[in-house]
């Protein structure tokens, strides 16, 4: 394996349409719990593609909000209804970008998240690794991004409080997708 | 359209059945509204009588199932929900992966004979039916002083308040209605 050169682009990304390997790739959540814990869970079903061109580059991504899949099978339900996701009346999660910068092993991404219909400015920052060309000459590019949001503003606002103060899920969510893509 | 209506308090002449009787000469042409009446023979919750299910659940189960919307109407007991219908939600919200209520539209409604029209056993049951994977209306129609609240045809006397229910139950039918479609 090698990390290879590919056609320049003016973005700092290797061009060409690179598509989602999704055995290798993950896209998960991560919430403050009774105040003191992190509680995760993670998306099944999630696809993605980042086009790369001369002078642009745009990242997209889809989620199947019915995969979620968390330890407890009753809030997985839960989570499911319209309490949460409202997975019935609203299948997908979508993320596209409007900007991508590179800084060496640094990528930065401005775009738009999507839930339950609420539309939502979203920077996630992460890294990029390669390409490489990988077993059967397959080059393959790595990212891994971050982005922190407040779920009430995409209409997940469901909590309880507390007996003693605080409640029991925080609004703030990181969200994390690591990406192992495939040139296509 | 088929809506069920559920009383929460089990005495033939409860004031929530005849709020439900008012709420249902206000629905519009082509909504078939029935009461639920079995309520009382819903058996008390017991994870042991799952795997043998208790025919009147199976009943209050299938009636919730077969509806296209349910309207709740409940009393207030304690500052809360009567426990007769309580345990029937509980025994609807089970199995948790195939409850009838997942994504059942349903609002709530209810009468006091008090000040304050049950508000707080409107807000625990909706709790409980979001719980449970509902989808919940979030409206609520605090009927007070319930014993001087209807005329003799049995429709709201104050104008409002009946405004307020025909509303609600416009949003209910929109809500299955746009499920209905999906």
């Amino acid at each position: 394996m090698s990390v290879t050169d590919l056609a320049a682009s003016s973005t700092g990304l290797p061009a060409g349409t690179w598509q989602l390997d999704p055995t290798h790739s993950s896209a998960s959540f991560a919430v403050k719990h009774m105040v003191v814990a992190t509680f995760r869970g993670r998306f099944e079903q999630f696809d993605a593609t980042l086009t790369v061109g001369q002078d642009s580059a745009e990242l997209v991504g889809s989620v199947d909000a019915s995969s979620v899949v968390v330890k407890d099978e009753n809030l997985q339900a839960h989570l499911g209804a319209p309490d949460f996701f409202d997975v019935e009346r609203y299948p997908h999660i979508t993320f596209r970008s409007d900007s991508i910068r590179r800084d060496g092993d640094e990528l930065i991404v401005d775009g738009r998240l999507t839930i339950k219909d609420n539309n939502r400015p979203v920077e996630a920052r992460g890294t990029i690794a390669g390409p490489a060309v990988t077993l059967g000459d397959v080059t393959k590019l790595g990212i891994t991004l971050e982005a922190v949001v407040d779920r009430t503003e995409f209409g997940l606002n469901w909590n309880a409080p507390l007996p003693k103060g605080g409640f029991a899920v925080a609004n703030e969510v990181k969200l994390t997708v690591e990406l192992e893509l495939i040139q296509s | 359209m088929n809506v069920l209506g559920v009383a929460g308090s089990l005495r033939r002449d409860s004031h929530n059945r005849n709020l439900l009787r008012a709420a249902g000469a206000l629905f519009p042409p082509g909504v078939q509204f029935a009461q639920y009446d079995r309520l009382k023979q819903v058996a008390p919750f017991d994870e042991d009588d799952e795997l043998d299910t208790p025919l009147a659940v199976t009943h209050w189960r299938a009636a919730i199932d077969q509806a296209d919307a349910v309207l709740f109407a409940t009393p207030e007991y304690n500052a809360s929900i009567p426990g007769q219908l309580k345990n029937a939600i509980d025994w609807a919200s089970r199995p948790v992966k195939q409850t009838v209520l997942r994504n059942k539209p349903v609002a709530v409604i209810g009468a006091s004979t008090g000040m304050f029209g049950a508000v707080w056993a409107q807000a625990e049951l909706r709790k409980a039916l979001a719980t449970a994977g509902a989808r919940v209306i979030d409206r609520e129609l605090p009927v007070p002083t319930v014993a001087e609240a209807f005329d003799d045809r049995g429709a709201l006397i104050d104008h409002d308040l009946a405004l307020e229910l025909e509303s609600i139950l416009l949003e209910l039918l929109d809500s299955a209605g746009r499920r209905q479609a999906a």
